[in-house]
């Protein structure tokens, strides 16, 4: 049976089809409003999410920054505490375990956010690679989060909070913040594009912080946004998903994420791996130029030869088109077409991210 | 007089003498979410009931509309094809296409057997 995060009773008052996602009882979208609506709340004014499905592991000790650092492609020195770096999680082949943000808390204090579906997976991981000295806890259980994304998310935010809780920087956070006395860690960061801040807080906390939340939205166009609209919102903004753009077996030098990946760092895992493999595929982005939706695992060609296949791909709410992502062989432009049930459609590459913010 | 049924997959028919006119049920809209995409029939093919003559697609999946009766398209509602929310919005008044019927099963669904059928 699929695990309820604290909100399950809260999505169903507020019309939540809820569906088994990652072994979670999760709304997809919400009765009356749908991807489409939420979708465009978030662009627009403001949606809001229940991501208590995510994963969190505390990890501490006087050499915890090296012993995470030779964990993560990106490289975590020199991080003031209160800021957040996203990074993937290598395996020894120089694919991708997950991929994650890391908090600093403090010098000797980490937290490190995982995807829902990897949670059991990473913290094997994480601890089989972690020194003796250093402490791990998975805190998955005991934490809830929810995302608050849109344009109007600060001015509903600073509704309910004074001003030093409300991080300034992207990828920032503020870790003593309290909402109505409830303690919180709130966080810069997102997953759909636009300004956003995520909440971390207790099981026993966080109906009521979504509570709050939804009535200092009400004036400001909050609306309630499911798992359908926080695909359709990260997928615009090129953002990869763990078992789509990401995984086990896809090396992370043909990913489009150089910027977190940095070869230049002394040693982490997989590092070898990746010097060693020259790149074959890539990720990057198209539209249709024939009519039709060009969907995950569909088959992309270039004459009869198959270079590749969609990772993601749907109709984008905001563009009004359909787009995909693909990994194909790299360099290739011009010429491809994608099998879509049996029909060659002809599509067109074009640049990451499809969608950024004004 | 038109006789409105109702098809297993979910398609409704209103057939009216040797014409029949199809559509996806407000049930079915509702299922599927946002229509974004209608991969339309076009007017001469001939549809089979029970086979899928036309699909449709929703933000997350795309999805086959079955043939409620056989027979020859005659029409096709090609407004659907830049306003495929018109279903969502309006499934009964949102026909797909119009057909001369040739044959009509016997398991179609009256209204008030639909609504039993989807609860």
């Amino acid at each position: 049976m699929a695990k309820r995060t604290p909100l399950y009773d809260l999505h169903v008052k507020y019309g939540g089809q809820i569906v088994d996602f990652a072994g979670y009882d999760l709304p997809v979208q919400y009765e009356g409003l749908g991807v489409i609506k939420e979708h465009v709340a978030v662009r627009t004014a403001a949606g809001i999410f229940d991501v208590s499905h995510m994963g969190e592991f505390i990890i501490c000790g006087e050499k915890v920054e090296a012993a995470i650092n030779g964990m993560l492609t990106n490289d975590i020195s020199g991080m003031y505490d209160g800021q957040v770096r996203y990074s993937p999680l290598p395996n020894d082949k120089g694919g991708a375990v997950d991929d994650v943000l890391v908090y600093r808390i403090s010098a000797r204090s980490f937290l490190l956010v995982v995807n829902a579906a990897n949670t059991e997976k990473d913290a094997k991981w994480v601890v089989s690679h972690l020194p003796s000295d250093v402490s791990f806890a998975n805190i998955s259980d005991a934490v809830a989060q929810v995302a608050l994304q849109g344009p109007k998310a600060e001015a509903i935010l600073r509704k309910i909070v004074p001003d030093a809780y409300v991080p300034k920087k992207y990828y920032s956070f503020v870790k003593d913040a309290q909402i109505e006395g409830m303690r919180c860690i709130i966080s810069r960061t997102g997953y759909t594009g636009e300004k956003g801040y995520e909440i971390y807080c207790g099981n026993l906390d966080v109906c009521k912080i979504y509570e709050i939340i939804m009535a200092a939205g009400k004036d400001e166009g909050l609306l309630p946004a499911g798992l359908g609209a926080r695909d359709t919102l990260r997928f615009e903004a090129g953002m990869p998903l763990y078992g789509h753009e990401l995984g086990e077996d896809i090396p992370l030098n043909e990913v489009d994420l150089g910027f977190a990946i940095k070869m230049n760092k002394d040693n982490f895992i997989g590092k070898d791996a990746l010097v060693a493999h020259e790149p074959e595929y890539e990720r990057v982005g198209a539209k249709l130029v024939d009519r039709g939706i060009a969907r995950e695992h569909c088959p992309v060609y270039l004459g009869d030869e198959q270079v590749g296949i969609v990772t993601s791909g749907t109709h984008s709410p905001t563009l009004g088109y359909p787009i995909a992502m693909l990994r194909i062989k790299k360099g290739l432009r011009d010429g491809l077409t994608v099998d879509v049930r049996g029909k060659r459609l002809r599509i067109e590459i074009i640049p990451l991210p499809f969608y950024k913010k004004a | 007089m038109s006789k409105l049924m109702y098809a297993k997959t979910h398609e409704w028919v209103k057939i009216d003498g040797k014409e029949a006119t199809i559509g996806l049920s407000d049930h079915a809209q509702h299922e599927l979410g946002d229509l974004v995409f209608i991969n339309l029939p076009a007017v001469g093919d001939s549809i089979t009931a029970g086979e899928t003559f036309c699909d449709v697609e929703s933000v997350k999946a795309v999805s086959d509309v079955m043939a409620p009766v056989s027979g020859k398209i005659v029409a096709v509602n090609d407004e659907l094809e830049n306003a495929p929310e018109s279903i969502n919005n309006d499934p009964m008044g949102a026909w797909i296409c119009k057909v001369e019927v040739s044959s009509v099963p016997d398991d179609l669904m009256d209204e008030a057997a639909y609504a039993e059928f989807i609860k």
